[in-house]
């Protein structure tokens, strides 16, 4: 009986079950409507034919996680992001070059005192359902995110607003009480939501969190929660019209899980992890015939800091000393394979922010033990860790549980570092816990995390000293009234290229002070079917996914069980 | 019968209150609060901004006001809104004013968690007391060796990697059964039929695997409880009176030996609204399982709560319905219950 079923399913989807492992002349025989008188060679050549742009099709996708809501200033997920990303729009975006653009503003000006913003809407947007988007949508937007009742984490870039106001439909204009350049950024940031959809409602209880209304080019089409969300073309996009007629982004949090079903050929577009991308696929010429790989240097720096209002963090020559000692190269060949990059400053490297002058501190065991002894520690009872009035330099790293990149490097590091006579204790803790306990208290030694690697060039909730609350980022206890002056002085300056002078600075100050080790920036790895054309190659620096609107899927080489929908 | 009954029911009201108690305090005990998971490292979010909303969920409270205030909520049979999703109510669906429905969490993923684990339970036994009948008729034969080694391998085998490996097998070397999810993205067009085959389709894997990893435990426990029977003297007596094998077995034994397995099935009621965090992680399923993992990392208390209050009141009424069938098919136990009458 099971066996009639199948058969049944599978004539429905003229999908033939077929001999093992040639996903390709499955797929493709069906596509043809015709089964097994071509080689596989014949196949690999249509896959890698040209053809030319066009639209329809759907693209498969895969996310690990459901997202809580779809008015992102609420959720505040990456999940959440990842659609909303697709159905609203900013007054701001980045560029290909992670440069400042307008989107929805067709240009916007900084008054000459640098206290007034002033956007101008391009002229005729709408919202998908055709009603005119204007900038008494902007202004609704503002209100809704400083709102009392909002409960966004988000909320505090727009609260240093102290007037807003829309002199006509297309004008939007914001006065701050001083120049505040990170502004710029945070417009980007902010999802415009449409008011004549969501006024008087309230943003934590609304079904429009689940039903939204964007401008962007995709809207909600079906989305079961838990097992995948579908998205359809929006054919009044105020960007123009996308090629690909549907995005389906499933929800399957195992990684495994996704992989067979990339293998499967059910999904078209994946990220995943180093082992995946240089060692599993590379290994299976059957899966190389139709993935196409990209790599490009993801959001996020992974580091090695120090609790500076300790001892012996405070002492700059054990910092340097550390920072020399460890091999930065063999945690990324280690950990990540080969697919990242050194770096020197906490900027992207390659984008206008990061200074090219500073090359990652050299791997120089020798430097550091010339350095630990000229601060006075020395092996004296011979067990092969150093001390200095008779305390031995030996301290506790904590990581939160279940990164494992973050434990293997702090593996890795334990052993260089016990080369040069220094002897750490590793703990991962649950993030929870690790964040109320250990960083909030301030109780700790040295942790291994991560920073995003901004777009915004602004830091200073990591590094002024101002920031060291509980519950502050600066918790590593930075204290250098240089920078704090840099970083002062980065807030008030609009012109990129001065801007940029100061952040050049500010990092050539950090990389002096070595209050944290840059250990690591990982590229983000994603493998996507040969069927999807039009992706950029080079990888701009924004990723692979940058202009994903001019994606398309040839008509010979589309999912048939899709297009039966 | 009825005073019992009765009786039992009113008992269940200060034991649930001693659990979710327990709960809420232990739930706590855990370091940080929906504000150290969410968003928390990110700089462009704000302490004030967290500390406003420990605020407006009561999480800068003494414990014990907040439970206060959670039992006055469930007084009212109100579950609350969950933090971490954003105020989606956690156990009923609720209307807004243009009628549009948001359902509630534990409402999801309840249908589909009972859906699976009913049919797995029903599968573990169908397969599991035949073939512990088997076993036992056939002692320390081949059958009871053949049966007793599969069992022992489908016990040792851990689930999450058989699982990958016939989603390997089953779902990309010979594409037979979807690899994970619930629904085809084409559910909604499909006949009634149709979604019953596509459905089955989706849960076979899912529904077999925990069942087959299940299997030693009934046929162990139906093994041991027919060989006792089996060497009892009434047994004796019943093949004496000339009565077929058949009958012996299946009328005589079998039905003494299924007593013990009314508490096995009574203790697993509870189980059934659990889930399993591995099979719905690596299947992609929106169960109970998952639901429940993610609340307690994200410390999402009120879908903690919710799970906790829901499991044990169905613990409490299993272990009941357990005592009542056990009172049904065991004369000398309802007697024991029952003194009065």
């Amino acid at each position: 009986m099971m066996k009639d079923s199948e058969i049944l399913l599978f004539a429905k989807n003229k999908k033939l079950p077929m001999v093992q492992r040639h996903f390709l002349i499955l797929f493709l025989s069906s596509l043809l409507g015709a089964c097994g008188s071509e080689n596989p060679e014949q196949k690999t050549s249509l896959l890698n034919a040209p053809y030319p742009t066009q639209t329809g099709g759907t693209l498969m996708g895969a996310m690990p996680s459901d997202p809580s809501s779809l008015i992102f200033m609420v959720a505040g997920e990456s999940a959440s992001s990842a659609i909303t990303a697709n159905l609203f729009n900013s007054l701001l975006t980045y560029d290909q070059n992670l440069d400042l653009a307008g989107e929805l503003a067709e240009s916007w000006q900084v008054s000459p005192d640098q206290k007034t913003l002033t956007f101008h809407l391009k002229p005729g947007l709408v919202w998908a359902d055709g009603h005119p988007l204007t900038s008494e949508d902007v202004f609704f937007t503002w209100q809704a995110i400083i709102d009392e009742k909002t409960r966004s984490p988000y909320a505090s870039d727009y609260q240093l607003v102290t007037k807003a106001e829309t002199p006509d439909k297309l004008t939007f204009v914001v006065h701050y009480d001083e120049a505040f350049s990170p502004s710029l950024d945070s417009w980007a940031g902010l999802q415009i939501l449409p008011k004549h959809k969501l006024a008087g409602q309230d943003l934590h209880t609304t079904s429009f969190a689940q039903k939204p209304l964007g401008s962007h080019y995709y809207q909600l089409k079906e989305w079961r929660h838990g097992e995948y969300i579908k998205l359809e073309k929006n054919p009044k996009s105020v960007l123009g019209p996308a090629n690909i007629d549907h995005l389906v982004e499933r929800i399957i949090p195992d990684p495994g899980a996704q992989f067979l079903e990339l293998m499967a050929d059910n999904i078209d577009s994946l990220s995943m992890d180093p082992i995946t991308y240089a060692r599993i696929i590379p290994s299976r010429p059957e899966l190389q015939a139709w993935l196409n790989q990209y790599e490009s240097l993801g959001n996020s720096y992974t580091y090695l800091g120090f609790n500076l209002k300790r001892q012996p963090f405070k002492d700059i020559r054990i910092r340097k000393a550390i920072n020399l000692a460890i091999d930065k190269q063999e945690i990324i060949d280690g950990v990540y394979l080969g697919l990242g990059e050194q770096i020197a400053s906490p900027y992207k490297p390659g984008t206008r922010w990061s200074n090219p002058e500073l090359k990652p501190y050299p791997f120089d065991p020798q430097q550091a033990r010339s350095l630990l002894a000229e601060a006075g520690y020395k092996d004296s009872d011979g067990d092969g860790i150093l001390e200095k009035d008779g305390k031995k330099l030996s301290f506790e790293v904590l990581t939160n549980h279940g990164n494992k990149e973050r434990e293997k490097t702090a593996v890795i590091i334990q052993r260089r570092l016990k080369e040069v006579g220094i002897e750490i204790r590793i703990r991962t803790i649950e993030w929870a816990s690790f964040i109320t306990r250990f960083i909030k208290t301030g109780d700790f030694d040295a942790v291994v995390l991560g920073w995003q690697l901004g777009l915004e060039p602004d830091q200073f909730g990591i590094w002024h000293s101002s920031q060291q609350k509980p519950g502050q980022f600066n918790f590593i206890g930075y204290n250098n009234p240089k920078v704090d002056q840099l970083l002062e002085r980065g807030r008030r300056e609009f012109d990129p290229d001065k801007r940029m002078h100061i952040y050049h600075q500010f990092a050539e100050v950090l990389y002096e002070d070595s209050p944290i080790v840059y250990l690591s920036a990982g590229y983000n790895l994603t493998a996507i079917h040969k069927r999807v054309r039009g992706i950029m190659d080079p990888v701009p620096p924004a990723g692979v996914g940058y202009d994903s609107q001019k994606w398309y899927l040839p008509m010979p080489l589309r999912r048939t069980q899709i297009q039966a929908e | 019968m009825l005073r019992y009954l009765i009786k039992r029911l009113f008992w269940m009201v200060p034991m649930l209150i001693g659990i979710s108690l327990i709960s809420f305090f232990i739930m706590h005990l855990a370091p940080g609060d929906i504000t150290s998971t969410e968003a928390t490292f990110d700089p462009k979010s704000s302490e004030e901004s967290r500390q406003k909303l420990r605020e407006l969920y009561h999480l800068d409270k003494p414990v014990i006001v907040q439970y206060g205030l959670w039992v006055e909520r469930m007084v009212h049979l109100d579950f609350g809104h969950s933090f971490a999703s954003h105020q989606k109510p956690v156990f009923w669906a609720e209307k807004d004013k243009d009628g549009n429905v948001t359902p509630g969490m534990i409402q999801e993923a309840l249908p589909i968690t009972l859906m699976m684990n009913i049919a797995g339970l029903v599968l573990t036994l169908t397969l599991g007391v035949p073939l512990g009948v088997w076993a036992a008729k056939r002692y320390a034969q081949w059958p009871d060796r053949t049966i007793t080694l599969f069992n022992f391998i489908g016990f040792s085998i851990p689930g999450f990697w058989l699982s990958l490996l016939l989603m390997y097998w089953l779902g990309v070397i010979h594409p037979w059964f979807p690899i994970s999810g619930l629904h085809s993205l084409n559910y909604e067009q499909l006949n009634a039929w149709q979604k019953c085959q596509d459905l089955f389709m989706h849960l076979f894997l899912p529904v077999v695997i925990p069942s087959i990893t299940g299997l030693a435990g009934i046929t162990l426990f139906i093994k041991n409880g027919m060989l006792d029977v089996l060497s009892q003297d009434y047994v004796t007596t019943a093949r004496a009176k000339g009565l077929s094998d058949r009958a012996v077995t299946y009328r005589h034994a079998l039905r003494n030996a299924l007593l013990p397995l009314i508490t096995i099935v009574g203790l697993s009621l509870p189980g059934l609204i659990g889930g399993s965090v591995i099979a719905e992680t690596i299947f992609a399923i929106p169960g109970m399982g998952k639901l429940f993992y993610e609340a307690v990392m994200m410390r999402d208390f009120p879908v903690v709560m919710g799970i906790l209050t829901i499991g044990s009141a169905l613990t409490l009424l299993g272990n009941l319905l357990a005592d009542l069938a056990y009172a049904w098919a065991d004369p000398r136990l309802r007697k024991g219950v029952m003194p009065d009458r």
